[in-house]
C-alpha cells in the first residue's frame, strides 16, 4: 500500500561483463547513477502551491485541519531554527565552537516531523537534529555545549524526552527500538521516533533495528534524513534501491516524503506516528532532502560536489516554499514578517552571548559521573589528580612555579 | 649526507599517503578501503589523489559500515588481496571490532597456519585536536589483548612512511595507529633507507638516568620532557616503542639495566593499559636493576572529557616531569 513499486531496477548485464576471463576486474557499473527522483509525498510544490492527488490523500487527511495560526508557527520555527543555525556556524568561524553541523535545507524535514510528535513520544536524535530540538523545547544554547567542548551531552533527556546527541553513525535506532519495545509492554500509547542519515543506513546497528522492531512490532518510527551526502559519498555509495523501499523487506511500511515540504513531512510523520500508536509497529519514513552547506564546519564541499547541485536544491528551498504559500493564501501581513527578523536577530543575540559566557568545566568534573555507585580507582584518581594540582598552588605560592606551567 | 633526491621533507600524514602511493604501485593487490578515502582523500587528506591516480576499483569508497569494511576485506585477503582499511576515527571502530577481534584475529590459527589475512586497519587515533566525542580515544590496549593482530604506532614520517611498507608486506593482520594530533609534523623521510624491523623499539635520545618509554603521539613529548629534564641536569633516556605488539621488551630491559629507572607514558588509561605489562613485565626481567618502581602517566579511568578539559587529562610536560622527579626520588 505504501510502499511504491518503482520502474524496473533489474541489472542489466553488460556485453563486457564476462570478461573476468581476461584477468580484467568484471564490469561493475561503479559509477553513480542518479536514480531518478521517485515520486514524493508532496503537499506543497517548490512554488508554494498545495498538491492534491490520488498518492497522496492518505496523508493528506492528516493536515486538513491545519489552521493558519499553525501554518505560520512552523514557518516561525524554520526560520529560528535557520537562525540559530547559522549563528552557530558564525560562531564557530568566530572559535567559540570547536565544530558545528549545519542543518541548512534540512528544516523542513525536521520541522514537520518535530511537531508531529507528542509531548510524551520519544526521540532519539543523531547529531544535526537542531530543529527537532527547537521543537522539543530544548533551549538551543544547550546544544553548544558539545560543539564547544564544554560537556559531552548538554541536557536531560528525560527533561523534554529528547535524548542526547549520538555521534557514533546508527546506533541510536536500536535505542530507539529498545524504547519503543519498553513503551509497549508498558501498554502505554506514546510512539518513538529515531533520526539518522542516509549513510547510517548502512550501518549492521540500522538493520538490526528494523528486524528487531518489525519482530517485537514495536511503537517506532525511523525518520531518515536523506541529504544526499554522508560527508563526501553520495547516497548511491550506500544503496543501490530508494532507501525507503528497504523496509518492505524487513515486513513493514516505507514511505518517501518531499522533505523540503514542511506540510508533507508533517502529515506523513502524524499518519507513521499513528500506526505506532494503533499497535501497528515500525514504519520508515525517507525524507528526502539536502545538505545545503557542509558536512560540518570542518569539512570541504568543493572536493566533491558541484555547485549547481546545491543550486538546484536552493531552488526547492523549505522556507521559501512556505512563505510562497502563506502569501499566496494571505495567511500573514508584512507585520508577521518584520516581527519575525526581530525575534531571530533576537535569537541570535542571545544564542551569541549565551555561549561567549559558558564557563569552561570544572577540572574535577573529569572524574564526575563516571559511575553511579561510585568506583575506589575514580576516587583514587581524582585525590591524586588534586594533590598534583594542589602542588603548583603550594609552589607559586612560594614564588617556585616560574615557567613550570601550573595554570 | 647531502640532500638526495630519494630524501624528502613530509609531514607525517603525507609521508603515509605516498606509502600507500608506493605499495599500490608496487603491488596491484593492494587495495585501499574506506569512508571518504576517495575523492575526498579521507577526512585528513591521507588518502589524498590515490583515487585519481589509481581508480574507483583500488582505493574504494564503502558504505557507512566498518563491520561490513573490515569484514569484506577479510574476504578480499582470503581471495588474494592486501587491503589496507581506513577506519575514520578511533571511536568508530567499535563497530568493526567483532569483526577485528572474533574473524580477523584468529582466522590463521583456525585454518592451521593455511589461510592468511594480511589486512592493515588504519586507525587515526589518540586526542590533543580539540574533537568532540569519540574522536580522540587511545583504544589499542583493547587490540593488544587479542591474540593474532599486530599493533604498531608511528611517531614520526620517516617510521609512518617505513612502517606503513611492512605493515602492507606483513601476512599478519596489523592495527595501524596513526597519532592524529602529529599529522601535521614534518620528517625527513628517506624513500631507499632499508629500515629496522618493523617491530623494533628505538632508543631516540640516549640517556643514563631514567628511561621514558612512549610510543605514537607521545613520543614527541617524551622528547621534550627529556630536554627540559636537561636543563634542571637530569639525563633521559628515550625510548620509542613504534610496536604495541609485539612489544620490544629487551631494548626496554637494555636501557632499563643502564638507567635503573623507568617512567610509561600513552594517551590511553593507564588502568589496565599497554602500561601496566610493561611495568609487570620489567619489573619481573630487571627486578635488580631497578632504583624506583615503574611508574606510568596516562588518561584517567574516566571518558575521554570534552575538549576544553583534554588538556587536564592528557599526559603533558608538567604530568610527565612529576613523574620523573618521584621515580628519581627514591
Ligand atoms: C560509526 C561511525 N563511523 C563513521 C563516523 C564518521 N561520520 C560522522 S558523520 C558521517 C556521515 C554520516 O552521513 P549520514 O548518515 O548520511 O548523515 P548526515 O551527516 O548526512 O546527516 C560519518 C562518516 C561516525 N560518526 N560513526
Amino acid at each position: 500500500m505504501t510502499v511504491e513499486s518503482t520502474a524496473a531496477r533489474k541489472p542489466r548485464r553488460s556485453a563486457g561483463s564476462k570478461a573476468g576471463t581476461t584477468g580484467a576486474e568484471r564490469t561493475t557499473r561503479t559509477t553513480a547513477r542518479k536514480a531518478a527522483e521517485p515520486e514524493l509525498v508532496q503537499l506543497l510544490t517548490p512554488e508554494g502551491k498545495r498538491v492534491k492527488n490520488a498518492k497522496n490523500a492518505e496523508y493528506a487527511k492528516y493536515v486538513a485541519g491545519v489552521t493558519p495560526e499553525e501554518l505560520r508557527g512552523l514557518y516561525r520555527d524554520m526560520v529560528l531554527t535557520r537562525r540559530f543555525d547559522a549563528e552557530a556556524t558564525a560562531l564557530q568561524r568566530q572559535g567559540e565552537l570547536g565544530l558545528w553541523a549545519s542543518l541548512l535545507g534540512q528544516e523542513a524535514a525536521q520541522i514537520g516531523s518535530g511537531r508531529a510528535l507528542r509531548d510524551d513520544d520519544y526521540v532519539f536524535p543523531t547529531y544535526r537534529e537542531h530543529g527537532v530540538a527547537w521543537c522539543r523545547g530544548v533551549d538551543p544554547t544547550n546544544l553548544l555545549g558539545m560543539f564547544r567542548g564544554v560537556n559531552n551531552g548538554g541536557w536531560d533527556p528525560n527533561g523534554n524526552n529528547f535524548h542526547l546527541y549520538t555521534i557514533v553513525i546508527g546506533s541510536q535506532t536500536l535505542h530507539a527500538t529498545g524504547y519503543a519495545m519498553g513503551v509497549a509492554k508498558d501498554g502505554a500509547d506514546s510512539a518513538v521516533i529515531a533520526y539518522f542519515g542516509d549513510g547510517a543506513s548502512s550501518q549492521g546497528d540500522v538493520a538490526e533495528s528494523f528486524t528487531f522492531s518489525a519482530v517485537y512490532n514495536a511503537p517506532v518510527v525511523f525518520f531518515c534524513q536523506n541529504n544526499q551526502w554522508a560527508i563526501s559519498e553520495p547516497t548511491e555509495k550506500q544503496t543501490r534501491v530508494p532507501l525507503y523501499q528497504r523496509a518492505q523487506g524487513y515486513g513493514f511500511p516505507g514511505v518517501r516524503v518531499d522533505g523540503n515540504d514542511v506540510l508533507a513531512c508533517l502529515a506523513v510523520t502524524r499518519w507513521a506516528l499513528d500506526r505506532a500508536r494503533d499497535g501497528a509497529g515500525p514504519t520508515l519514513v525517507e525524507a528526502y532532502t539536502y545538505r545545503m552547506g557542509a558536512h560540518t564546519t570542518s569539512d570541504d564541499p568543493t572536493k566533491y560536489r558541484a555547485d549547481e547541485e546545491r543550486e538546484a536544491w536552493e531552488a526547492k528551498d523549505p522556507i521559501l516554499r512556505l512563505r510562497r504559500y502563506l502569501e499566496a493564501s494571505n495567511h500573514t501581513d508584512e507585520g508577521f514578517f518584520a516581527e519575525l527578523e526581530a525575534e531571530s536577530e533576537a535569537l541570535g543575540r542571545r544564542v551569541r552571548e549565551a555561549v561567549r559566557a559558558m564557563p569552561d568545566p570544572d577540572r574535577f568534573a573529569i572524574f564526575e559521573n563516571v559511575y553511579a555507585d561510585g568506583h575506589a580507582l575514580v576516587d583514587e584518581e581524582r585525590a591524586q589528580f588534586a594533590a598534583y594540582q594542589a602542588s603548583f598552588a603550594t609552589e607559586s605560592d612560594s614564588g617556585f612555579a616560574a615557567g613550570s606551567g601550573g595554570n | 649526507m647531502a640532500e638526495s633526491v630519494t630524501s624528502k621533507n613530509l609531514a607525517l600524514a603525507k609521508a603515509i599517503n605516498e606509502s600507500l602511493r608506493r605499495a599500490l604501485e608496487a603491488d596491484p593487490k593492494v587495495l585501499i578501503m574506506g569512508e571518504d578515502v576517495g575523492k575526498l582523500g579521507g577526512v585528513f587528506r591521507v588518502t589524498d589523489g590515490l583515487q585519481k591516480d589509481f581508480g574507483e576499483s583500488r582505493v574504494i569508497d564503502t558504505p557507512l559500515a566498518e563491520s561490513g569494511i573490515v569484514g569484506t576485506a577479510i574476504g578480499l585477503a582470503l581471495r588474494g588481496y592486501r587491503p589496507v582499511v581506513e577506519i575514520q576515527f578511533d571511536g568508530f571502530v567499535f563497530p568493526a571490532y567483532d569483526q577485528i577481534v572474533t574473524q580477523l584475529a584468529k582466522m590463521h590459527a583456525r585454518s592451521l597456519g593455511k589461510v592468511k589475512l594480511p589486512v592493515v586497519v588504519r586507525i587515526p587515533y589518540g586526542g590533543g585536536i580539540g574533537a568532540v566525542e569519540h574522536h580522540s580515544e587511545s583504544p589499542e590496549a583493547l587490540f593488544a589483548h587479542v591474540s593474532g593482530l599486530k599493533i604498531v604506532s608511528p611517531s614520526n614520517a620517516s617510521d609512518a612512511y617505513w612502517m606503513m611498507q611492512q605493515a602492507i608486506q606483513s601476512d599478519d593482520p596489523v592495527i595501524f595507529f596513526e597519532p592524529k594530533r602529529r599529522y601535521w609534523d614534518k620528517g625527513e623521510v628517506n624513500t631507499e633507507a632499508i629500515p629496522g624491523p618493523l617491530h623494533r623499539a628505538q632508543v631516540v635520545r640516549e640517556g643514563t638516568d631514567l628511561t621514558l618509554v612512549a610510543y605514537g603521539p607521545m613520543v614527541k613529548l617524551c622528547q621534550e620532557v627529556a630536554a627540559a629534564a636537561a636543563e634542571e641536569g637530569k639525563n633521559l633516556e628515550v625510548l620509542d616503542l613504534r610496536s604495541v605488539s609485539p612489544l620490544d621488551f629487551d631494548s626496554i630491559q637494555a636501557s632499563v639495566e643502564k638507567t635503573r629507572r623507568l617512567v610509561v607514558v600513552h594517551e590511553a588509561p593507564v588502568f589496565f593499559g599497554s602500561g601496566a605489562e610493561i611495568a609487570a613485565r620489567i619489573t619481573e626481567r630487571c627486578f635488580y636493576h631497578l632504583e624506583a618502581p615503574v611508574l606510568r602517566v596516562g588518561g584517567y579511568h574516566a571518558p575521554y572529557p570534552p575538549a576544553r578539559l583534554e588538556e587536564e587529562y592528557l599526559p603533558g610536560l608538567d604530568r610527565v616531569l612529576d613523574a620523573v622527579d618521584r621515580a628519581l626520588a627514591y
